[in-house]
This record gives structure tokens, C-alpha cells and sequence, in this order.
């Protein structure tokens, strides 16, 4: 499979990414190769192969529910681009 | 007295222990060194007050006798690794100012066993990379060249400032992480030893994900010894990490010396691939009658999906990473490139906030994880991950105990040589590494000898999961027989 | 799917009958003290920011550990909708940006929810009953909230709701009306309170409920459905139904198609309006999350959850209509809440029941409900209005008496039955007295007898006179006697 100019866009957009006109193409020859070079897992009969979840089989453990965390939102936003009032503070969102 | 930046991990630990160095002597000495070697860049960011101040409390322990098994030993840390109050970028413009408010568990248990840190290392942008050549704060040099050039090489990736550093004499020892090679791979260019623990072996809270099924934590050292005596103190359960395991830590030391008599090692044919160099085919025969005269039994096994690994790790590992990095969004810490509207101050951000290699691997995972492509691809890739792993249950279940390949296709290649135009160049790099993390086996790299241009070559030995002593007591016996490779005169500092 | 549509549930269209089609995803927000994923504290409201653990914040290298209870209240959740408890279940990664999400993914279940198949029983008020279908229950994490009103150009974030657990319950498309999708949620609120797995609440936004609605010509194939997102009052839910199945029956009769898409209901205008900014193709990219393990548990963990559930709503009612011989609706309405139920059954013990219904439902919820009180707030106790029930039925008390010895209580409270003795309430059962009022009755009324003698429906006004004489307080049955006796009817 590869990609065409409108994919390369769709996908960065969807990775919200932005990209010039220029880096398009670039960007194209570059995902192609990449999905050229992965194309040979088509090859592989994967018949009734169990797709891996985790690599190491062992159960998964539980927290017991208790508050144990938080009540430090200095933390929580010391490193904002910016905030106020404790809040993080974005471009105004529409819905 | 020698310099002693130029004492192993151990030799260190003992002259600290008989008070014949102190933890401040050698911090100092480490600092100063540091200092000179800004050329190799190997450090993005060195805390020598922190550094001194760490060594003056472990000098106190020492003498009140109450030393942690890694009192006063000076350490650098992989700048993927969080570390509370200090600045941690993982490499990247999109972290450039984010000090964590945390520290990982892994340095948390490093620090608790005595440890001093000496500043951040240099690595590839989120890890992703084989040269170190990703990062933001540009590549890492590696301290070797080749006999009679300047031509600057590359200390491999993405732990390059980890290898350099150590090959450097700037660290007794230095924290890594391996998603795909990223220990082993600058260990084997570097001269030093590495080691990827099992999956789950080593916490993973605080380290910055790459892909999470696939990166581990794990030490560069200059010695098998050294990479053993820090692996006990990294390795570990953490209940905020439910994919470590909770299994006891052995004294990995313990295993360095122990006789491989018997030991049954498996050589895989198909790691003998199409176009590998004579050097490294004539390094790994090497390695193969190192082993065999110290009394372990030689077999040859198949492990017939190899040649899928990177492939499938080219799938797994950047929709993984695509979703793993969908936080940096300029909203809560790191960067932020204003927009118009919210959706492009997030394209703008995180336009400006990665790298080229990096947007590169989002873009290619956020697409084979996208409607209509995520059987083709990633189920598929996980499929054959699991037959990835089964090979190697085979080859165990036949009772071999660990397995020799080699850590790398070629020796170090220069700054800016390499991936330039086709990304997947670049990435065969790890074409013998990648298999051990799909995996999650352990796997440890070291030097075996030199190219024919001078420079390390390194072999790698895959063991069962959870048996790093293994590898530690195979991997001795070959550095016994190869002898250590230190890189030539300090051409930097 | 195809039953015949029900005549009485069609709404009227210029080109014929329509049949409304509804199916609901209700987000119930699960009771616990932590988040799904943290140790953050889950209580409502808080400083911004402050609700918040570093994982909840998504910093760098943060790791999701899973909170067992809610995995418990999930399970309970699923056995009370007698639904299939999936022993393996997925979690996966649902990719979007939004400020209000810091991972830039929720964590969800997509193919393999903990919880599969059910139902839900609803019973309508005329006394019918309509099985809902539950296609699945999954558990997610909550996002954060946007405030978009402190600031001209700028939203505000706070993280605090951010990974609160959350049960994501999926009805079939069963519901055909507005009535019934306001019992179907209503009744689900009642089974997850008295499984104690979600408080219920609407207002704090513990319950919201996505309306998905179509409409059809009865026997047709399914329509094109709208989704109507975040509905958060049972009331508006009606409304949203009847609103959108009015708009599409109206696009429809005017030779137009419906557009798949998300609205909004504005209570305002008792309109739904489309959400521009979903427009936008979702490309979710799910995939399992790498940083949790499947979740596991064997059938005797949910075999002990099992042994440990409360009575459920339909058992109770069965139970109260067989044991304390109920209406099916009294039954209904008692066990609409867990603490009326219970309050009702310390009243019922060992007394007659209906007089007990008839006491907690009449009497004390009216009363409750012009208070505008809860049951929990009640002054007048399960034990003081047993204690009413006894003394009307041991025939201390007329029930004129106990209406106003049950005024006193709800005011000034006290033991009714040393009330009843120091106010002078007790019944008059002493025949002579009665009797003298009697004829007291009928000597000053002598018109009245003669009517009386000719129409003996005449008696109640005699009654009503007696009673009137004794202050309320003579044995009406005594009083009865009496006057048939004397008046010969
Ligand atoms: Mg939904
Ligand atoms: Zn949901």
C-alpha cells in the first residue's frame, strides 16, 4: 500500500501536525518507503495466530480504592505554557 | 594516585568502601572531566552542585557506616528519565523547559542505594533514532575515531549520550532505555557493555514512553561487572508500573565469574543475513570459540521469523508512539506555538515542538492505526509478534540457554552519514536487536573486538526471560577472552 | 426487532403514523473514593486542579494502575442487568485531541467490554411492562471540563473530573417512545442506586445519557439516527425524543433524508440543534493500551460479588406484592427508592401491610413531597409511624385521630402512643358514652330520622354528626351499630 498527497495531509492533520506544501511530498516518498518496506509482513500466514496483548504473561494487579494522590495543583500546572486561577487557560474552544 | 575516571564501577565502589577515594575526590574529578568534554556533547545538562552535594552526604554515610551498595558512585542519566527539579527534555523542543515535579522509579531506587548524579544525557527525541543525530540539542560524538581521521562518528542511538559518556570516562556508569536497540546498539559502537533486562524487569513510571510494550529501562557500563552491580539497583517490582513484574531481584553480580560449563548456546542461522559484512561474520565465529572453550555447548537453532521483527516493529513501535505522544499538545507543560483557533495552536505546536524523525513516526503510526488499515497493519504486526516470540520458546524449550548473535550489522558510521535520504537505511540498524524486544527478552550487548578500521564491534547474547544472570556469566567469559576496548588518547578534552 | 409497532405509541404525521425509535448510551459514574486510574480523590467540585495525581495530568511517564473497586462496581453493575460478565475484558486507547483530555486518549473498553448482554424491565404507568435490551457495558475514563465563560477568547481547563471511572451502558434501539425512555432511565437509575455502583445524580452530571433517536413508518427497516449528546435531566430526555422525532418525521414528510450526525437538545427552546464542531469525521484509532494488561478474573470472584448484591427493585416488588399483599403499583412506587423500600418494610414488619403502604405512601410521602424533604430527612420515623399504624389498628385511635396525632409527630415529634395518652386522643370505645351522643344526635335531628327511615344512605350524615360530637374520638363502628340499631334501618 501507499500513501497520496490528500493521505499525507489527512494524517497529519489527524496527528495534529502541521504541514507546509512543500514538506508534502517529502513527507509522501518518505511514509512510502516505510509501508514499501513493511509491505513483506503481507508474506507471513498469520492463520489463527493470537495477535501479542502483553508480552509478558502475568495478571494484571489492582489498587485498592483509596485516595492516595493529589491535592497539589501548583504541581498539577507549574510547567503551563499558561494558567490562570488554577486553571489551564487554551484559545477558546466551540462546541 | 590514577585518575580515577578511568577506574571501573567496581574498582571505584571498593576504593570508596576502603576509604582510599572519597565520593567528593571522585564526584570532582568526574565534574571537572565533564566540564572538558562539551565537544562531545554528551551531556544536555550537568548539575555539578547537585553532583557534590549527593557525594558530601554519601561521604557521611560512608563514614558512619551505613553505605548504599552505589554509595558515591557518579552517575549520568539518560535525559528520558524524569528526575524531581530537574530539567528533563527527552531530547525534544516540545520539553525543552518541563521540570518534572517527580523523580522515575528507577533513579529514585539509584539515589536510595547512593548513587550521585552528574548531569542529563544526550539522546535521540524520544528515543527514536540509532545515531543519536534526533535530538534537539544535536548529536552526541562519540570519544572514537577512526586511526588517523577527525571525521566525527556517532555513538549509536538512542542512548548515544549514555555510551559516549561512558566510553568518555564522564560517568562510572549511565542509565538507558532500549525500545528497539537503543542500549545495545551505542554500546556495541561504543566499546561498553549494555543491557536490555527483561520486559518488565525495570519500572517504566517516570521514564518518558516511547512504546510501551516494547521500552525497557537498563544500564551502560564499561564492564559486565559494572552493568550487573547497576542493573540490581535499577531492576525491580513498582506497584505504579503494572506491567513490572513482581519477581525477586538476584545480586546479578553474584553471577559475573560463575562457569558456563554446559551451558547450552544457541546460534541462530538466521541472523546470518544477506550481505553481513566478513568482520562481523569472522567476530561472532570468535565469539562462538570463546564459548566453546570455556565449556559451553554449541547448537544451531532456528528462530524463523526474524527477518519480520523490524518490519512489525516499524508498525508497533510508532502507533504506539503516536498515541504515547499525543500529551505534548501545549496545553498543560512544554511548548506552545500559538494558532488561530485551538486546533492549530496543537498543529503548530507540535509542528515547531518535533523533530523531523519523530513527526515521521507519528505520522506512519497514526496511519496504520487509522479506520481501514489497523488489521492490515498492526493486528498483523501483533500477530506476528506473537510467532516472534514463539521461536524463541521453541529454541528455550529445546533447552538452550542463551543465544549468541551480533549486536550490530557494521561499527560506528559518521555524524550525518547515514538515513539522510531513506529512513529505513537508518533503521537496520537494529535488525538483530529489534527481535529481542518484540520479544521482551533480555539481551545483552558487549565488545568483542575491533573493525578493520579500528573501531568496537560488539556481539549480543539473548537470554531466557527473567535469566539476565545468564548473560551476565556468558557475557564475562567473552569479555575475559576479548579483553576491554577503551577509546584512543582525549582527543576532546 | 420487527414486532408490530404498538397503535398507541405512534405519533401522528400529515403522510400517516410514525414510529419513534430510541436507543440510549447513558455514562453512569461509578462510586468510589479514587479515580479509575490514580489515587486522585473523586469528590465533586474542589479548587481547580486540585482532584489531580500526575497521571490524571497525563505528565511524562506516567503509568495507569487500575482501581479494583471499580472493576467490583462494574461487575455488580453488570449482574444487576442480569447481563453475560465478560472474564477477560480489553482496555483500549480511543485517540482524539481535546484540552479537557491530557493524554490525548481516553482509555476505554472497545471490543471486549467487561460487561456484555442484559436487561433492564421497565414498568409504564399504565401498568404495562417493556423490556429493554442491554447491548454492552464498558468502563472509561471521565474527561476534564472546559469552561468557556470566564474569559472573551480563551476556555479554562480543570482536570479534577479528568479519569473519574465511568460506566458507559448501552441500550438496543428497544425504546419507542418518550415515555418509555424516561422510564427506561429512570429505572436504570434506580437499579445502579440500589446497587450502590452510581449515585445517580443528574445535576453534578453523575448520569448523562446520549438519546440516540430515528423514526420509521411502522414495519420499515430502521431510519437514519441522530445522536443527541449529554442529555442531563430525565425530563429533558422526554423532551429531546418527542423534539427530534418531530423534526425528523417533519424533514421526512417534506421529501428530505436525514443526516447522521450529533445534536444538542436546548431545553430552552425544546429544540435539538446540530453540534458543528463534531462534525468532523472521528478516526478514533482504538488500540489495545499497551500500558494495561488485559483485565482478568475467574468466575468466583464474580460469584462472591454475586452472593453480596442487594435485593434488586423487580425482586423487591415481587416480594412486597406476595408478602404484605400490595398493589403492583403501590409495590412499584415504594420500590422506586431503596431507603423508601426500607423504610417502608420497618413499618410493614409484623403489622398489616397495606394499612402500612397505604400510611408511607399517602400520609408520610405527600407529605415528604410538600416539604420538598427526602425519606432520609423524614422527622417522623419508620418506628413512630409503626407505631400510628399499631394504635389505629388496635383501635386506640380513629383514622381521623391518626391523621392528627401523625401532624403532631412531623412537628413536635415524640412517642405517639404517650402522645395519644397524655393529649386525651384515645378512642372512645365506651358504648354508654356513645350512646349518649347518640341520642342526643337523634333527639335534636328528629326530620332527619324520618329520612333516614325512608333512605338508610342517610346513615353517614348521622355518623358524621356523632363524630362531630365525641371530637372525633368515638369507635365509628360502634357509632354504626348504634344508630342502625336505634333508627331501626
Ligand atoms: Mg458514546
Ligand atoms: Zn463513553
Amino acid at each position: 500500500m501507499s500513501v497520496d498527497q490528500a493521505t499525507v495531509r489527512r494524517i497529519a492533520h489527524l496527528a495534529r501536525i502541521a504541514v507546509t506544501d512543500e514538506e508534502v511530498p517529502n513527507l509522501q516518498s518518505e511514509l512510502n518507503a516505510i509501508l514499501a518496506f513493511v509491505e513483506q509482513l503481507g508474506e507471513v500466514d498469520v492463520t489463527g495466530v493470537e495477535p501479542m496483548t502483553s508480552v509478558t504473561p502475568m495478571a494484571m494487579k489492582k489498587r485498592v480504592d483509596a485516595v492516595t494522590d493529589g491535592g497539589f495543583p501548583e504541581k498539577v500546572t507549574g510547567n503551563a505554557p499558561v494558567s490562570e486561577d488554577g486553571f489551564f487557560v487554551v484559545p477558546k474552544v466551540v462546541e | 594516585m590514577t585518575d580515577p575516571t578511568k577506574l571501573t564501577l567496581a574498582e571505584a565502589r571498593d576504593a570508596l568502601a576502603n576509604k582510599s577515594l572519597s565520593a567528593v575526590e571522585l564526584t570532582g574529578a568526574f565534574v571537572s572531566a565533564v566540564e572538558k568534554a562539551r565537544d562531545l556533547n554528551a551531556y544536555v545538562l550537568e548539575t555539578p552542585d547537585k553532583a557534590l552535594a549527593m557525594a558530601k552526604a554519601s561521604d557521611d554515610r560512608i563514614a558512619k557506616g551505613a553505605a548504599g551498595p552505589l554509595e558515591g558512585i557518579p552517575l549520568g542519566i539518560k535525559d528520558l528519565y524524569a528526575t524531581e527539579g530537574v530539567r528533563t527534555t527527552a531530547g525534544s523542543n516540545i520539553l525543552r523547559n518541563f521540570v518534572p515535579a517527580y523523580e522515575s522509579t528507577v533513579t529514585s531506587q539509584l539515589w536510595r542505594d547512593g548513587a550521585v548524579m552528574l548531569g542529563k544525557l544526550n539522546n535521540d527525541e524520544f528515543a527514536m533514532g540509532s545515531s543519536n543525530e534526533s535530538s534537539a540539542f544535536g548529536p552526541a560524538v562519540s570519544p572514537w575515531r577512526r586511526p588517523g581521521s577527525n571525521a566525527q562518528l556517532v555513538p549509536g542511538g538512542s542512548s548515544g549520550g549514555s555510551s559516549a559518556a561512558v566510553a568518555a570516562d564522564l560517568c562510572l556508569g549511565a542509565t538507558a532505555t532500549d525500545t528497539g536497540g537503543s542500549i545495545r546498539q551505542p554500546a556495541a559502537f561504543t566499546g561498553t557493555v549494555g543491557i536490555k533486562p527483561t520486559y518488565g524487569r525495570c519500572s517504566r513510571w517516570g521514564i518518558v514512553a516511547f512504546a510501551s510494550s516494547l521500552d525497557q529501562a537498563g544500564p551502560i557500563a564499561k564492564t559486565v561487572r559494572d552493568t550487573a552491580i547497576l542493573l540490581r539497583s535499577m531492576a525491580g517490582h513498582d506497584a505504579k508500573d503494572t506491567t513490572s513484574a513482581d519477581i525477586a531481584v538476584p545480586d546479578y553480580e553474584a553471577a559475573v565469574g560463575r562457569s558456563i560449563k554446559g551451558m547450552k548456546i544457541g546460534i541462530p542461522k538466521e541472523y546470518r543475513v544477506d550481505g553481513m559484512s566478513s568482520e562481523i561474520e569472522a567476530l561472532w565465529m570468535q565469539g562462538i570459540e570463546w564459548l566453546r572453550e570455556a565449556g559451553a555447548e554449541i547448537v544451531e537453532v532456528s528462530l524463523p521469523h526474524t527477518k519480520y521483527a523490524l518490519p512489525a516493529y516499524y508498525i508497533v513501535a510508532p502507533a504506539e508512539a503516536s498515541s504515547n505522544l499525543a500529551r505534548y499538545d501545549g496545553v498543560r507543560y512544554g511548548l506552545r506555538v500559538p494558532g488561530k483557533d485551538i486546533a492549530e495552536m496543537y498543529e503548530n505546536t507540535r509542528a515547531a515542538g518535533f523533530g523531523k524523525e519523530v513527526r515521521r513516526r507519528i505520522m506512519i503510526g497514526t496511519y496504520v492505526l487509522s479506520a481501514g488499515y489497523y488489521d492490515a497493519y498492526y493486528v498483523r504486526a501483533q500477530q506476528i509478534r506473537t510467532l516472534i516470540k514463539r521461536d524463541f520458546e521453541t529454541v528455550y524449550a529445546a533447552g538452550v540457554d542463551a543465544i549468541l548473535t551480533p549486536a550490530t550489522p557494521s561499527p560506528a558510521f559518521g555524524v550525518g552519514e547515514m538515513g539522510a535520504a531513506d529512513p529505513v537505511e537508518m533503521y537496520l540498524n537494529d535488525v538483530f536487536t529489534v527481535t529481542v524486544n518484540m520479544a521482551g527478552l533480555p539481551g545483552l550487548a558487549l565488545p568483542a573486538g575491533l573493525s578493520s578500521d579500528g573501531l568496537p564491534l560488539g556481539l549480543q547474547l539473548i537470554g531466557r526471560p527473567f535469566d539476565e544472570e545468564t548473560l551476565f556469566s556468558v557475557g564475562e567469559v567473552i569479555e575475559k577472552a576479548a579483553g576491554r576496548f577503551t577509546a584512543p588518547d582525549r582527543w576532546w578534552a | 426487532m420487527n414486532a408490530p409497532a404498538d397503535p398507541k405509541k405512534l405519533i401522528k404525521g400529515a403522510t400517516g403514523d410514525w414510529e419513534v425509535v430510541v436507543g440510549m448510551e447513558i455514562h453512569a459514574q461509578v462510586t468510589s473514593k479514587s479515580k479509575l486510574f490514580s489515587g486522585a480523590s473523586t469528590e465533586f467540585g474542589g479548587e481547580p486542579n486540585d482532584h489531580v495525581s500526575l497521571v490524571d495530568a497525563a505528565m511524562p511517564g506516567m503509568l495507569p494502575v487500575i482501581n479494583e473497586e471499580c472493576v467490583a462496581q462494574a461487575v455488580r453493575t453488570g449482574l444487576g442487568l442480569k447481563a453475560e460478565i465478560n472474564l477477560r475484558s480489553v482496555f483500549d486507547r480511543k485517540n482524539y485531541f481535546y484540552p479537557d483530555l491530557p493524554q490525548g486518549y481516553q482509555i476505554s473498553q472497545y471490543k471486549s467490554p467487561i460487561v456484555g448482554e442484559g436487561e433492564v424491565l421497565v414498568d409504564m404507568i399504565d401498568g404495562t411492562q417493556i423490556r429493554v435490551g442491554v447491548e454492552r457495558l464498558h468502563l472509561e475514563q471521565d474527561a476534564g471540563k472546559s469552561l468557556h465563560d470566564q474569559h472573551p477568547t480563551m476556555s479554562f481547563v480543570d482536570l479534577n473530573r479528568s479519569g473519574v471511572a465511568l460506566m458507559e451502558i448501552v441500550s438496543k434501539p428497544d425504546i419507542r417512545s418518550a415515555d418509555e425512555a424516561k422510564a427506561y432511565v429512570t429505572k436504570l437509575r434506580t437499579i445502579l442506586r440500589y446497587l450502590g455502583t452510581c449515585d445517580g445524580d443528574m445535576e453534578k452530571g453523575s448520569l448523562r445519557a446520549d438519546v440516540n433517536v430515528s423514526v420509521r413508518k411502522p414495519g420499515d427497516p430502521l431510519g437514519t439516527r441522530c445522536e443527541i449528546k449529554n442529555v442531563n435531566s430525565i425530563r429533558f430526555i422526554g423532551q429531546a425524543v418527542e423534539a427530534e422525532a418531530r423534526r425528523q418525521i417533519g424533514i421526512l414528510e417534506d421529501g428530505g433524508v436525514i443526516k447522521q450526525e450529533t445534536r444538542l437538545f436546548d431545553p430552552g427552546k425544546g429544540e435539538t440543534r446540530s453540534m458543528r464542531s463534531k462534525e468532523e469525521a472521528h478516526d478514533y484509532r482504538y488500540f489495545p493500551d499497551p500500558d494495561l494488561l488485559p483485565l482478568e478474573f475467574d468466575q468466583a470472584y464474580v460469584d462472591a460479588l454475586a452472593a453480596h448484591l442487594p435485593e434488586l427493585p423487580d425482586a423487591k416488588k415481587a416480594r412486597f406484592i406476595a408478602e404484605y399483599g400490595l398493589s403492583p403499583y403501590d409495590a412499584g412506587v415504594l420500590v422506586a427508592e431503596r431507603d423508601q423500600a426500607d423504610y417502608f418494610e420497618s413499618v410493614a414488619k409484623g403489622r398489616d401491610g397495606k394499612a402500612a403502604a397505604n400510611w408511607v405512601i399517602n400520609e408520610l410521602f405527600g407529605r415528604l413531597n410538600k416539604e420538598g424533604l427526602d425519606i432520609g430527612a423524614s422527622p417522623v420515623s419508620a418506628a413512630q409511624l409503626g407505631a400510628v399504624v399499631d394504635l389505629i389498628g388496635e383501635g386506640t385511635i380513629s383514622g381521623k385521630i391518626a391523621k392528627d396525632l401523625f401532624e403532631i409527630v412531623w412537628t413536635e415529634g415524640g412517642d405517639p402512643r404517650a402522645l395519644v395518652e397524655s393529649r386525651g386522643m384515645k378512642q372512645v370505645t365506651d358504648t354508654g358514652a356513645i350512646e349518649k351522643a347518640v341520642d342526643e344526635v337523634i333527639a335534636a335531628n328528629p326530620d332527619k330520622v324520618q329520612q333516614a327511615i325512608a333512605k338508610p344512605t342517610m346513615l353517614g350524615w348521622f355518623v358524621g354528626q356523632v363524630m362531630k360530637q365525641t371530637g372525633g374520638k368515638a369507635n365509628p363502628q360502634s357509632v354504626n351499630d348504634l344508630l342502625k340499631a336505634k333508627l331501626g334501618i
